[in-house]
This record gives structure tokens, sequence and C-alpha cells, in this order.
């Protein structure tokens, strides 16, 4: 292959601009590999978030000529090359520098939702006993790598900037994962119609176009916690129940 | 001062991978203020990216496993250079770590009657590993994680401790800087936990990320803890070889004890030309008992694709080296077969190894289903590190711990598989005990401002230097390129000695390495600083290497071919001396009790 362009947005949280790099392209490089060849040639100073280089951790997320991917997954064999590639930071999130945004809102939000609480073993030496069946959906769930390109995707968050309302669809999959868990047995349905915002979804499916797991996160996870929040807190004969049961 | 952050912790863990979140857990249940630095953000370090397992005898799938046979793999593994006390209490305490995680909140593949469903891997005498898939160490971070950041924790993610601080000789502290803004760090604390992690940013073809730079066992030597088992660099024999960007990325060995096999450019399973005689009596010898071994047949012996991994990748080597390589450099690696033999073989595949099917998809455009992969071996572990006491995990510097693959004794010459996810849990957690019960003994150290300008002007140094010299990365590169040649799969004296005098060189240029930019996100200045970790360990591996003058394990010498009974009970210990060099000198490994060498006669 032959010399390419990278068009690379630079700049901090006071602003920045797309800067023109060229590079050469050889077999099977992806985004990553691209931007790493430019930071060691030209630009020791560009700032890249990664780690695994194998799609696993989820530190690597940009948009890539507009579509939110994981850049070391990105082989670029599959973009077109005669025009340049343009790669630019989550717009989701603040900007630190360059590629690398700010995503500590996510930690934040994840704190706050309650933790997994397991019901008592199953068995005297402390196990529990779950068939395989059961945890099939769990699993997919726990496939989740953080990268937050749903996040990143979701109109809630991405152009009306709820963020203080909609947690977004990752902790709509991480609750799902709790609460769907065989196991557990806290009750997080009040919090996420509340705090979660989990109304403010409109079942776009954004989400789960972009997201590198494959989770089918609106089918699978949004849907049928909607459904549960819905059963729980509107449902009147279910709500008697509950106070007489308490 | 404005470019300065203080922080006051009782213990100080400095890594937030299996080992360090597991230690942060324990010692903050034992009620001490606890805080966690890592250089990524919580839930990217390494351990999320391992596949295959967590090994603990738990005998959910094999009734005949127990802790014993744990115990005596683990050391014929290690080539009986393990400490063994630190080998029991891992195979003991194995099982109970790994249930723990489901208490909160794993999700592990299941056995047909519910519980915790246990894979093959290379050495291990019975089906061992409790895995998710191939996506294990995700599950095993994202559970500790989750629990921890309940648990009264603090967090610095993003934050890199460049420099131990001490009080005599006591470790009291640490000092840092942050990613974000570049501003310095300073805790102040009265233990302080290493789980670091490895090293492979030593060599060039490796499995590892940016973040193994051997942080930890540079930190520990340089503040007088002593380095043992250096020598011991694993290479794993499975990386993929194609393309040139995804040279290294790890093929696990799950693909193997799926059923996976090995061939060269003629077709041949070529792992059955050379079984090691100290593996001879539990390996199978034919094509057809290996496959009833990984299909669960309890009286099958296991393939001689499982044999232990140094052992794999030097076959791999030499059918490369005589000429039957694949056409990238490597050999096939065929789980395709398997089609012949299960009726619905590709959808098995994709179940029980989708990360490895969705890799090779998305990055060579193979479907694994259907094709051979190539691979290659790939530096993936360091047994050597910190040396530390099998209790309580403390280095030989008061105040100072150590966990997980930073640390040593438990692998001895060579680790097997499954064997480091659980090392992290077990030891991880004694870390944190052991610390946290230090720090409620101890009174608070005093911080040397001294000690603190000199490590920011160390740190800043690289901004001040001529902007005319050369970068920190043609430097890694150039260092990492020499150890992948010299000190490498297969090596001799007089390569190793190059490569001695080739790090001193590049020492040398790494003094004038300027850096352009600002203090704010700048990767070339983090490199800059990463660069003098680089140097201890490569040093450190390469001395180490010379010294032990046989092969054994994962260290092969052409010009020793062959164990010597002079080096068969010692471990290569090293430290900084008084004058600035490193003193390498041979310690006797700690005894077996008499129980132990029993069970190690028992299932020879
Ligand atoms: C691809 C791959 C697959 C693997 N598969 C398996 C498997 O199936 N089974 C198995 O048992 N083992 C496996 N291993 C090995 C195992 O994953 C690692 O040995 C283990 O995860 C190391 O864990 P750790 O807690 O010691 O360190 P890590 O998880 O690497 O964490 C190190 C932490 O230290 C931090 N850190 C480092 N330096 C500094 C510093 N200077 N300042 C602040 N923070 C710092 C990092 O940011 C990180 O948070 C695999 C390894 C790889 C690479
Ligand atoms: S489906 Fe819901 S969560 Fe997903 S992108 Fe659309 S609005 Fe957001
Ligand atoms: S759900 Fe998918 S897209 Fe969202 S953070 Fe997890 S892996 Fe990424
Ligand atoms: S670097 Fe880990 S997902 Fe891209």
């Amino acid at each position: 292959m032959a010399e390419t362009t990278f068009s690379i947005w630079r700049g901090d949280s006071g602003g920045g601009e797309l800067q023109d790099f060229t590079t050469e392209v050889t077999e099977g490089m992806v985004v990553l590999d691209a931007v790493h060849q430019i930071q060691a040639e030209s630009a020791n100073d560009l700032a890249v978030r990664w780690n695994c280089k194998a799609g696993k951790c989820g530190s690597c997320s940009a948009e890539v000529n507009g579509n939110p991917r994981l850049m070391c997954m990105t082989r670029l064999s599959d973009l077109d090359l005669d025009e340049p590639v343009t790669i630019e930071p989550m717009k989701a999130f603040p900007v630190m520098r360059d590629l690398v945004t700010d995503v500590s809102w996510n930690y934040k939000v994840k704190k706050k939702i309650k933790k997994f609480k397991p019901r008592a073993p199953d068995s005297d030496d402390g196990t529990w006993r779950m068939v395989q069946d059961d945890i099939d959906r769990v699993q997919e769930f726990r496939k989740c790598i953080e990268c937050y390109l749903c996040q990143d995707v979701c109109h809630v968050l991405r152009e009306h900037h709820l963020h203080e309302e909609f947690a977004g669809p990752r902790f709509m999959v991480y609750s799902a994962a709790l609460e769907m868990h065989p196991l557990d047995t806290e009750d997080r349905l009040a919090d996420l119609k509340d705090d979660g915002g989990i109304g403010y979804c409109n079942i776009t499916k954004c989400c789960t176009k972009v997201c590198p797991e494959g989770i089918t996160i609106t089918d699978n996870a949004i849907i049928p916690l909607k459904e549960r929040v819905v059963d729980e807190h509107y449902d009147p004969l279910r709500k008697l129940f509950k106070i007489f049961r308490k | 001062m404005a470019d300065r952050r203080t922080h006051e912790f009782d213990v100080l863990v400095i890594g937030a991978g299996g080992a360090g979140l597991r230690a942060a857990i324990e010692a903050s249940s034992a009620g001490v203020k606890v805080g966690v630095v890592c250089k990524s953000l919580l839930g990217k370090a390494h351990t999320v990216m391992a596949e295959g397992g967590i090994a603990a005898a738990m005998a959910n799938v094999d009734e005949r496993d127990g802790w014993k046979v744990h115990f005596a793999d683990t050391m014929r593994g290690g080539q009986y250079l393990s400490n063994p006390r630190m080998a029991e209490l891992h195979a003991r305490e194995a099982p109970d770590r790994v249930n723990e995680l489901e208490a909160w909140g794993a999700v592990f593949d299941r056995t047909k009657d519910g519980r915790i469903l246990q894979r093959n891997f290379g050495g291990h005498k019975y089906p061992r590993l409790a895995h998710v898939g191939d996506r294990t160490g995700l599950e095993m971070i994202r559970t500790l994680q989750d629990h921890s950041i309940h648990a009264g924790i603090d967090f610095l993610m993003e934050v890199t401790i460049i420099e131990l601080l001490k009080d005599g000789d006591r470790v009291i502290g640490a000092f840092g800087y942050e990613r974000e803004l570049g501003r310095f760090h300073i805790i102040r604390c009265k233990a302080v936990i290493l789980a670091t992690g490895g090293i492979g940013r030593g060599f060039k073809i490796t499995s590892n990320s940016w973040e193994y730079t051997g942080d930890g066992h540079a930190l520990a030597f340089e503040a007088g803890a002593e380095l043992i088992d250096m020598e011991f660099v694993q290479f794993h024999p499975t990386g993929m070889v194609w393309p040139p960007s995804v040279r290294g990325i790890l093929v696990t060995e799950g693909v193997r004890g799926e059923g996976g096999v090995l061939r060269n450019s003629e077709g041949k399973r070529f792992m059955f030309d050379d079984i090691p005689d100290l593996y001879k009596d539990q390996t199978a010898d034919n094509e057809e008992e290996g496959w009833r071994y990984t299909q669960g047949d309890r009286n099958a012996r296991r393939p001689p694709e499982l044999l232990t991994r140094d052992h794999v990748a030097r076959c791999i080597v030499r059918e490369i080296k005589e000429g039957r390589g694949s056409p990238h450099g490597g050999v096939f690696l065929d789980i395709a077969w398997i089609k012949e033999r299960l009726p619905k073989g590709a959808e098995h595949i994709r179940r029980k190894l989708p990360s490895m099917y969705h890799q090779f998809k998305e990055l060579a455009g193979i479907d694994i289903t259907e094709e051979a992969m190539e691979v290659g071996p790939t530096t993936h572990y360091v047994m050597g590190g910190i040396r530390v006491d099998a209790e309580s995990q403390m280095s030989t510097v008061p105040g100072l711990y150590a966990a997980g693959e930073c640390a040593a004794g438990l692998h001895g010459a060579n680790r097997l598989g499954g064997n480091s996810l659980s090392d992290l849990l077990v030891f991880g957690k004694r870390a944190g005990q052991h610390a946290a019960r230090h720090a409620q003994e101890q009174g608070n150290g005093r911080i040397d401002g001294g000690d603190v300008q000199r490590a920011s002007s160390r740190a800043l140094a690289p901004f001040e230097r001529d902007a005319d010299g050369e970068g920190p990365f043609q430097i890694q590169y150039a260092l990492q390129e020499m150890m992948q040649d010299l000190v490498g799969i297969v090596r001799n004296e007089d390569e190793m000695q190059r490569a001695a005098k080739g790090i001193a060189e590049l020492r040398q240029r790494a003094e004038k390495v300027a850096v352009v930019g600002n203090r704010e996100y700048n990767p070339g200045w983090h490199a800059a600083l990463d660069l003098p970790n680089l140097f201890t360990v490569v040093e450190a591996i390469t001395l180490s290497g010379i010294e032990r003058k046989e092969s054994r394990g994962a260290h092969f010498r052409e010009d020793y071919p062959e164990k010597s009974d002079e080096f068969a009970k010692v471990n290569t210990t090293l430290r900084r001396a008084a004058d600035g060099s490193i003193e390498v000198r041979r310690e006797p490994v700690p005894a077996l009790s008499e129980e132990q060498r029993q069970i190690i006669e028992e299932m020879k």
C-alpha cells in the first residue's frame, strides 16, 4: 500500500482542529497502528488512550470518519484511503486532549447503582447452583468492555446532554446484568426509573448498532427493563400486593 | 503548589489489575484507609485480557483433583524452582478465592449440575480452569472492580508512580504524575503494595500492552528490594504472526484445550516428535488418545500440544528454523478440523472461543472455523520478580509488599496457564491482609522534601534537554529489538554479553532523550519516564540469564542445552549494590517439607 493522509483532531478543552498527517500504510494495519506510527514519527505528544490492542479493554474508542469505533479493531483496508481518514474524539464526553476524552462521568454513574446482592448459598459449602441456560443472557451483558461507544451515540447524551438525568445504554446493560442475575436479590427498578431515567430512552437502537461486543442492548436489556419498571410501578394491582406483602 | 497534589492513606496499592484490586478489597475490609493508583482507567489493566481461565482444584469436573495434585503440577511445571510454601498456599486457597468471585457477582460457565465448569490447560493433570468462554480476565476484573467501588477505596486513575519514598529502611510513600494534567502526586502511607504486572514491553514481539514496562520490578529494586528468577520470561507458544501489525497478540491456549492441533507446513503434528521424559507418562502418544482427552475422556492422556509452554514454544521455533514453518514465519494451529469429529463443530468453536473467532475474523480476515491460524511464540509473562515472603508477600524492604505478576516465587522456571489469575487472587488477598496489619502497627513516616525535589527534577529533565535530541520511542524500539534478538527464546553467552553492552549504550543515549509539547497527556513524556524502568528489568533479565548456565523451563541456552545439578536448587537473586552496580548471587530454593516431598513423590 502507500502513503495515506489522516486528519486527526488535535486540541484540548479550550478547542482544537483537524490536523493532517501522512504516513505509510502497510498490510493489515488498523487505525490505532496509524495513530501510533504518526505519534512515533512526527507527533510524540499526540494523545491517545489504548491498552490491549485486541478489542478487549475498551480504551481506544474514537470516531473514525464519523463512526464510533474501537481504533484497534478498525482495519484500514475497510476504509476508503483515497480520501483522508478523519479521527476525532468521542463527542458525548468532554475532551481532555486530542483523542482522549474525560469519561469519569461513567464511573460516577456506575457507583450509584446498587451492588450485587446474592441469595443465601444453595449448598453447605457456600456455593450456588445455576444452569447454563439461565445465565446465557447475563453472560451476554457481561461481555461489555466499557468502551462507552453506546453512550457516545445515544442522542439523549450526545445531543441533549442529559447526563444528570439518564444513565445511558451502558448502565442499562449493567443494571440488566444485575437484575437478571439468577442469584441477585436486590431491587433496582425504582432507581432505574428515577435516577437512571430509563424513560428517556426512545428505543432508537443506535447503541446496539455500535456495540463492538455485539450486545443486543435495546432488545435484550432496555426493553425488558422498561417492562419490569412498568409492571412494578404502574401496575396498581401489583403495587397493592406489594404493600400487603410488606 | 499548583502542580502538586498530596494524599494520605494507610495502604497504597499500586496497580488495579486482579492482584491490586483483590489486595485493596482485603486491606479495606480490615478497616484501614486504602488508595489505589493505576496508569490506565479502572477496569483496563492487563488482567482484562486474560482469556483461558483461573486454575483452582475445585474438582467440579473431575473429582480426582485436589490441592495436592495442583501443588504437584505447579512444582513440576516450575521445574522445582518454585517456593514450595507459595505453591502449597496457592493450591489450597485458590478454590475459595474463585467461589468468592461468584459471591461477588461473577458468572462462570456451568457444569451440567450447575456448578462452575472447569477446562483443560497445559500442565494441569485434570480439567481445572474456571472460565467464562475465552474472556475470563474480563469477568474477573469487572467483578473485582464492581465490588471494590463500593468498598470505600479511593482510586487515582491515570496516575503513574515513578518513585517510592522511604524513611530510613521503611517505604512510606510514593511519588507520581497524572496523565491528564501532568501534575505530580505525593502520597504518604504506611505500607505499599506493588501490583504492577509484567515486563513484556522489553521485547519486540509481545502480547503485553504499553503498561508492561516493569515499573513495579524497577521501583522495588531501586528501593532496595531483591529480584529473583528474572531469567525466566515466558514466551507463549501461540501469538498471532500475521498481519504484521497484530504480531504478538495472544491466541489462547484454550484453543488447544478445546482440541486445536499444531501442524507444520508438511501437515505433520510435530509435537508428537519430542515429548520430554518428565511428561512421558502423562502424554498421549497417538492422535486418537489426545482427542479423547480434550473431549473429557478421563482415561486418556493429554495431547502433546498441551505440554508446558516453554517446550511447545521451542518446538515451534525448531520447525520454523528447519524450514517447515507457515508462509509468514509461524506454524499452523488448526481448530477447524474438529468439525470432522463434532456434529456442530463450527458452532461449538464460536461458542467456546468467541473472542478468538472475533479476533481472527476482524484482524486477519480469517474464519477459524474454516481455516487454520498461523501462530508463533510471543513474549507473554515474567516468572521472575520481587522476592517476597510466602505468607505475607512482604519484600525484603519493610512496608513494601508485592503481589501478582510483579512478585515471584510461585511459578519457578515456568508458569502453568491459569496459574496467574489464581495467583492474583490468593496472594493479592494475602498482601492486602498483611499490609493492612503492618499499617495498623506502624506510625506515619516522614517524607523527605529533598527526595521529592529530586524526583520531580528527574521527571522534568526530558523537557529541559535540547529538542534536537533523540525521541523516547526510537530508544524503546531499539531496546525491544535487541532483547528480542539477543535474549529471546534461545540464548547463549555471547549474545547475552552483547545485550549487556547494548543496554549500557542505549541507557546513555536515553539520558539525552528530549520530549516536545507540554505536560498534559503527553505520551512522549510518559515513554521517556518508562525508559529507566525498562532498562532496569532488561538488565536484570540479561544478567540472570548469563548467571544460569543451564537450560531449564523458560530459560533455554544453546551453549548449555541440558539441566545442571548445580542450578537445580537455586534462585538467581539480584540486588542493587552500594556502588550502584547489580549484585548477582544464587540463593537456595526454600526446602520442601516432608509432606510436600511425599506429595511430589506420589504424583511423579
Ligand atoms: C493476552 C493475555 C492472556 C492471558 N491469559 C491468562 C489466562 O487465561 N490465565 C491466567 O492465569 N493468566 C493469563 N494471563 C496472564 C495474566 O493475565 C497476568 O499475568 C495478570 O493479569 C497480571 O495481573 P496483575 O494484577 O499482576 O497486573 P495487571 O492486571 O497487569 O495490572 C497492573 C496494574 O498496575 C498498574 N501499574 C503498572 N505500573 C504502574 C505505575 N508505575 N504506577 C501506577 N500504576 C501502575 C497498571 O496500570 C495496572 O492497573 C494472560 C496474559 C495476557 C497478556
Ligand atoms: S436505544 Fe435508547 S439508549 Fe440506545 S441509543 Fe437509542 S435512546 Fe439511547
Ligand atoms: S454495551 Fe457495548 S458499546 Fe456499550 S460500553 Fe459495553 S461494549 Fe461498549
Ligand atoms: S486498545 Fe483495548 S479495545 Fe482497543
